[in-house]
């Protein structure tokens, strides 16, 4: 019986959503993308590969892919910590916390850019202190681009680690204290075994959000050539001046990148194929 | 590790060790990580929120009101509402019958699909605004047929428009497909074979099912349509009074020192970014209860 069900779903709607679907994709997605492709191929290797190596497009690439990394990085102690804390511990004022999580999904780019900017700058809250006491201006230089990084960042850790640290087995950790595991051993050869395919999954979508990221960067950047110029800048820039080939060349490096973020996530949710959590 | 005294409804004066235990190690550990936790969360989330709303009423309620209600300001405001209005719709018939596809059946290509409709999400938005200019700009191949026939995409309303619909094509999809996948098909072929059809089935069945996913995905997708930035802003070309959205507007106010200005239209994005996060929790609250129905 389980055979013939097998080879007849019955459920409608096959062949009109299949055509939906590819129709709406090729027209949306692959055409485009299709296009981007084509329009490199129109390129000559060296033209490529100039545009590419150019010292001021070198400068920004290194700055987009260190600064992601780096907020990738940052995100996936912090993101954790609030994810943990969010699961494990009661404190009041907890669930707004919950639910602020998500602000940097909800919250237009070009917004959060512009208030991390007068927070950061030389006259804003944080930006005057640091100038003040330490010299050290924030807003303007690759510190505040990667500021801003890790705020784009936040919920894809929180949002990944939290349902599978929902989901682990306290039986485990209880397990380890009694055998006289300290918390420190508990959480080292306990817990982080078990939270690291989340861990990764969660930076590695922080990263390739924050590789692409655009409009919460440019404010607080500054964009000054070769010191805080972003590689999504650097597109914009050659296309303002009608530079189609140049733009298109950057434009393809940060699609290959995208492309293979987005493999590197699928390959490690399938890991977490029981979580698999609907991201933004 | 975790405190029990607190459980314990025996007076404390009879068990003064236990007392003492829980505030050396026991709470120290949990309450500094809350601590910190709860440092990075204010400094990195709550500041900036903050700060959007009291730079907007920097200059009193009466500037606040006047910025506005400027032209430019109330065009914007429309725009921005159209384009909801015209891409919302759209994204969530698609994601409806993509996650319907996706999530009931299993075909050869249904993970390369899957791949396909990430994609619009995992790309930077200014190569996706780049993508449309390439396809429809003045130096594309398109581009001489489309200015003899006067019809403007770039720098205008279709770019707009078909720039948003590219960012925001994953959102209603991506939040029904894993509801869709955990139901499996069993009520619906019930469903079909007591003589429902497929629409009764779709609706009946289905619908009433994944009506808080499909509320969730289509408040995201609705955020992120006001508030693209990057995207948008490739396709615009910042015409003001008529490209222009809200927070294209939000750049032009600031490039112009008008700072006050730029964070009162700043604010009124914080305000839909809100209620969109209000929405959201209700609806994964409203989802969580049914699915343990």
């Amino acid at each position: 019986m389980t055979s013939l069900a097998r080879r007849q779903n019955i459920v409608p709607g096959f062949r009109v959503t299949l055509g939906v679907t590819l129709c709406y994709l090729a027209l949306m997605v692959i055409i485009p993308l299709a296009g981007l492709v084509f329009k490199t191929s129109t390129l000559s290797w060296d033209q490529l590969w100039h545009t590419l190596t150019s010292a001021r497009v070198l400068a920004a690439v290194r700055l987009s892919v260190g600064a992601a990394l780096a907020a990738a990085a940052v995100n996936a102690v912090f993101g954790t910590l609030l994810a943990w804390v969010l699961t494990r511990y009661k404190f009041p004022g907890r669930s707004l916390v919950d639910a602020m999580v998500d602000l940097p999904v909800a919250l237009p780019t070009a917004v959060a850019g512009l208030a991390l900017t007068a927070i950061y700058s030389e006259h804003g809250v944080i930006g005057r202190i640091t100038q003040e006491y330490w010299g050290w201006s924030i807003a303007f230089t690759p510190t505040g681009v990667f500021i801003a990084l890790v705020f784009v960042g936040i919920p894809f850790l929180v949002r990944t680690v939290q349902p599978v640290l929902q989901d682990l087995e306290k039986a485990h950790e209880e397990a380890g204290a009694t055998l006289g595991a300290s918390s420190w051993q508990n959480f080292r050869f306990i817990l982080l075994p078990q939270l690291a395919p989340a861990i990764l999954t969660g930076a590695a979508l922080a990263f390739g959000r924050a590789v692409g990221e655009y409009g919460s960067v440019i404010f607080i950047a500054g964009n000054v050539p070769m010191i805080s110029e972003i590689a999504p800048l650097m597109i914009i820039s050659k296309l303002e001046q009608y530079d189609y080939a140049g733009a298109t060349a950057i434009a393809l490096l940060l699609l290959g990148i995208s492309i293979i973020v987005l493999m590197t996530v699928n390959h490690l949710q399938a890991r977490l194929q029981h979580y698999r959590q609907p991201l933004v | 590790m975790r405190d029990s005294a607190s459980t314990l409804t025996l007076p404390t004066a009879v068990l003064p060790t236990r007392k003492a235990l829980t505030f050396s190690a026991g709470k120290l550990v949990p309450a500094g990580l809350i601590l910190i936790a709860l440092a990075f969360f204010t400094l990195v989330l709550l500041l900036p929120l903050v700060t959007v709303l009291i730079e907007a009423l920097n200059k009193g309620l009466g500037f606040y009101w006047s910025s506005l209600l400027e032209g430019e300001s109330i065009q914007a405001m429309q725009l921005t509402l159209l384009m909801a209005v015209l891409v919302v719709p759209l994204n969530a018939a698609f994601g409806i019958a993509a996650a319907w596809l996706l999530g009931k059946f299993r075909f050869p290509g249904r993970s390369f699909l899957i791949t396909l409709i990430d994609l619009p999400l995992s790309v930077s938005p200014v190569v996706a605004g780049l993508v449309f200019v390439l396809m429809f700009g003045a130096q594309s191949a398109l581009g001489p047929w489309l200015a003899a026939h006067d019809i403007k995409i770039i720098f205008a309303l279709p770019g707009i428009w078909l720039t948003s619909l590219f960012v925001t094509l994953p959102y209603v999809a991506r939040e029904l497909l894993p509801l869709l996948e955990s139901q499996g098909t069993d009520q619906e072929e019930s469903a079909v074979m007591l003589g429902a059809s497929g629409w009764q089935t779709f609706r009946y069945i289905s619908l009433p099912q994944m009506k808080w996913a499909l509320i969730h995905g289509v408040i995201l997708c609705n955020a992120r349509v006001m508030g693209e930035f990057g995207a948008v802003s490739v396709v615009s070309g910042h015409i003001r009074g008529q490209t222009n959205t809200l927070p294209l507007l939000v750049e032009i106010l600031y490039n112009e020192y008008q700072f006050t200005a730029a964070f009162a239209v700043a604010s009124l994005l914080a305000v839909l970014a809100l209620v969109t996060l209000v929405i959201k929790r209700v609806a994964v609250r409203q989802s969580m209860t049914q699915s343990e129905l």
